[in-house]
């Protein structure tokens, strides 16, 4: 589904990604955990095409990012940081206007059963300038399915949300994987890794250090392997 | 054609939520009211001779007008960073400015409507030129302007301080439409006899429309590249 | 840290041989920019006739003239590249877009203080809303405008694309503003104003058009070695940054 091959990010000099190579299997949801500065919200954004890559080849769905980016964009359902949403514009609003860009069909009735879906339908007209942090959050996770993506890539999905949301957002991705989205997952959250993910990926200093399976929900492992990582080197 | 559809999607976002907060266009007629008064201080409205600035008035009003729209027009996609969901979403770079040049024309033609005649109504100005060139004037040059000031509204955003840049870019770049819609307006609305010249003006400012709007979607994709 | 300079060298060792090159080129330039320009002051102040009416003030016309072409060439040469970069987006064409937009600023502002000193003796008056003037003056914003793009913050490619595409716009726009302003001021500019026939072409002394040419030459040649210099200033910027994050890099770890 996803293949990386030796791709490599270069700002001002600074190496962001030094030659990273990745492939993940239709289906798979992958974890990518690092310290701060890592690269892995710049693999993130490789992915979804918001960053030109220095160097090394990017194939989604056997297409090539560079030459067949509008194609890729159509499957990618990406959730950065923020929360991409127009402040003024209510839940309902939102979601309708980027259906529409990603030319989603009955897209009011889709839109409806998302807002449901995360829990909002009594806000469905309010603007989303009023909201809390936790209810843009889960909005966002809304705006980035919309058009049931079929690789979904979620930047830090779980800060500042309170288990309420935690456990929708987890439905959400559980959800998508049964329909068959691959799913990566930059986070810092063991617990919510370990949760929902089959993968681990360890990125640092821009290069993937470690890559391993994990089953049953195994958070020691996780939490093990990554202080080998970190202490192995300082 | 996917280009027209997510274009025509992009602009009746921004015209739906200008109609929801009415945030710029207010701003903009405001605006333009008040370059109206500080005009009729700079120049007596009750001297005849005041009739000869009328058409510098007319463009000053537009431009300064519309850099206030044009100054809002990406850095209002910066909040909540929507401008990476436009440019994550499966549409053309080109049709994003495509997008952005529909709304924002269509507000500075609304702006004209309601500040021209009332420029006319303060000065006292009876109309005698012809009319539809008249229009015809004001749509061409507020086309090539906005055009123009689009594209560079979406270079600038990159800067900090991209309220200054604007203008400094803007400015040089559209002096000859600048001088021909104002050398036509002057024609059209004084002197009528000269209308080959007028008509030659207009061609001209015609030819700038075509150059720089097919130059601008020829070399957006390098502006909004990521 | 020294070591590691070191080794940065010994990794690259072809360098040194380009540099000497370079070197060598520049003091070639050099030498070829101030002989020609003595020769161009001889043609200038002994060769030429003097102009029968403004006397020696005349001479700076051919310092105005000079820095007016180069003014255009640099921004022609700036357009050039700024293409050039963004078919090939090598770092070089944009060092060599950005060195000659530079140039072409200094030398814009050579023609707007020449020209008003020329304009006072030959039409006594500073400014003459004239097309030549208001393109330079035009020409000086969009120059000014493009390094302001320049200045911006954010990572060189970035700065680099802008700026070629501003570059690419603006040269576009120049020959625009100059048959705009020339339409518009028509029924000031007949022919006996300026440096129109009565000067450059027809009336022009056989001597003084010789003396222009040189001085022409001269300054192309100034104009060549100022941009070698300043791309290869550009580069040493470039390779200390360089080498300013290699060692940032090595202390990190």
């Amino acid at each position: 589904m996803i293949d990386i091959k030796n791709l490599t990010k270069q700002a001002n000099n600074k190496k962001i990604l030094r030659g990273v190579d990745l492939q993940v299997k239709k289906g798979e949801t992958v974890a990518i955990l690092g310290p701060n500065g890592a690269g892995k919200s710049t693999l993130l954004k490789v992915l979804a095409t918001l960053i030109k890559p220095t160097s090394g080849i990017v194939r989604i769905n056997g297409l090539d990012l560079k030459k067949n980016h509008i194609e890729i964009k159509k499957i990618l359902g990406y959730l950065p940081h923020s929360s991409l949403l127009y402040d003024h514009y209510s839940p309902l609003e939102n979601l309708v206007f980027f259906g529409n860009v990603y030319g989603v069909r009955d897209v009011e009735q889709r839109a409806m059963k998302l807002v449901k879906d995360v829990g909002l339908s009594f806000f469905l007209n309010e603007p989303v300038k009023n909201f809390s942090r936790g209810m843009i959050q889960r909005i966002a996770i809304a705006r980035a399915i919309v058009h049931d993506p079929e690789v979904l890539l979620l930047d830090e999905p779980h800060t500042g949300l309170d288990q309420g949301a935690i456990s929708i957002l987890n439905n959400v991705i559980l959800s998508m994987k049964e329909k068959g989205s691959t799913t990566l997952m930059v986070t810092h959250d063991f617990k919510q890794a370990a949760e929902i993910c089959d993968r681990i990926i360890i990125v640092k200093n821009g290069k993937i250090v470690d890559d391993f399976k994990i089953k049953n929900r195994n958070l020691e492992l996780v939490s093990e392997k990554y202080e080998m990582q970190m202490e192995g080197v300082s | 054609m996917n280009l027209f559809r997510t274009a025509l999607l992009l602009a009746k976002k921004d015209l739906y939520s200008e109609l929801k907060t009415k945030q710029i266009l207010v701003t903009q007629i405001i605006f333009a009211g008040l370059v109206i008064v500080v005009f009729s201080f700079a120049f007596d409205p009750a001297n005849n001779t005041t009739k000869a600035v009328i058409p510098g008035v007319i463009w000053v009003i537009i431009v300064f007008a519309g850099i206030l729209g044009l100054n809002r027009s990406f850095i209002s996609e910066q909040r909540n960073d929507t401008m990476q969901g436009l440019l994550a979403a499966p549409m053309e770079a080109a049709s994003i400015y495509f997008g952005k040049f529909l709304a924002n024309f269509s507000m500075i033609l609304v702006v004209e409507l309601v500040s021209i005649p009332f420029l006319f109504l303060l000065f006292d100005f009876k109309f005698f030129g012809s009319l539809p060139y008249f229009i015809l004037v004001i749509f061409l040059g507020s086309f090539g302007f906005i055009a123009i000031g689009t594209f560079l509204a979406a270079l600038a955003a990159n800067s900090k301080s991209s309220e200054m840049l604007l203008p400094l870019l803007l400015f040089p770049i559209t002096t000859p439409i600048l001088i021909g819609v104002v050398q036509a307006t002057k024609i059209i609305l004084t002197n009528m006899e000269k209308l080959p010249s007028a008509i030659a003006w207009i061609q001209l400012v015609s030819a700038y429309d075509v150059i720089f709007f097919v130059v601008c979607f020829l070399l957006i994709d390098y502006v909004l590249e990521v | 840290m020294s070591i590691n300079l070191e080794r940065e060298k010994a990794v690259l060792p072809g360098s040194g041989l380009t540099e000497t090159r370079g070197e060598n080129l520049s003091k070639v330039l050099f030498g070829a920019s101030a002989i020609s320009m003595l020769v161009s002051l001889y043609f200038i102040f002994i060769f030429a006739a003097e102009e029968s009416t403004m006397r020696a003030a005349q001479k700076i016309f051919y310092f105005h003239v000079s820095s007016a072409w180069l003014a255009f060439l640099t921004f022609f040469v700036t357009f050039v590249f700024s293409i050039l970069f963004l078919i090939k987006r090598k770092r070089i064409f944009d060092t060599y877009a950005y060195v000659s937009a530079e140039i072409g600023v200094v030398f814009t502002i050579i023609v707007l203080t020449t020209g008003p000193i020329w304009a006072r003796s030959a039409w006594n008056t500073w400014w003459v809303w004239e097309p030549r003037l208001i393109t330079t003056l035009i020409l000086f914003f969009i120059y000014v405008a493009y390094i302001m793009i320049r200045q911006m913050d954010g990572v060189w490619d970035k700065k680099a694309r802008l700026a070629a595409v501003f570059g690419i716009i603006g040269f576009a726009d120049v020959p625009i503003v100059f048959f705009a302003i020339r339409w518009w001021q028509t029924k000031f500019h007949p022919i006996v104003f300026g440096e129109g026939p009565s000067q450059k072409g027809g009336g022009i002394e056989d001597t003084m058009l010789v003396a222009l040419l040189v001085t022409i030459t001269a300054f192309t040649i100034l104009y060549s070695y100022l941009l070698h210099k300043g791309v290869s200033f550009e580069n040493m910027k470039i390779k200390v940054d360089q080498y300013k994050e290699k060692l940032r890099e090595t202390l990190d770890k």
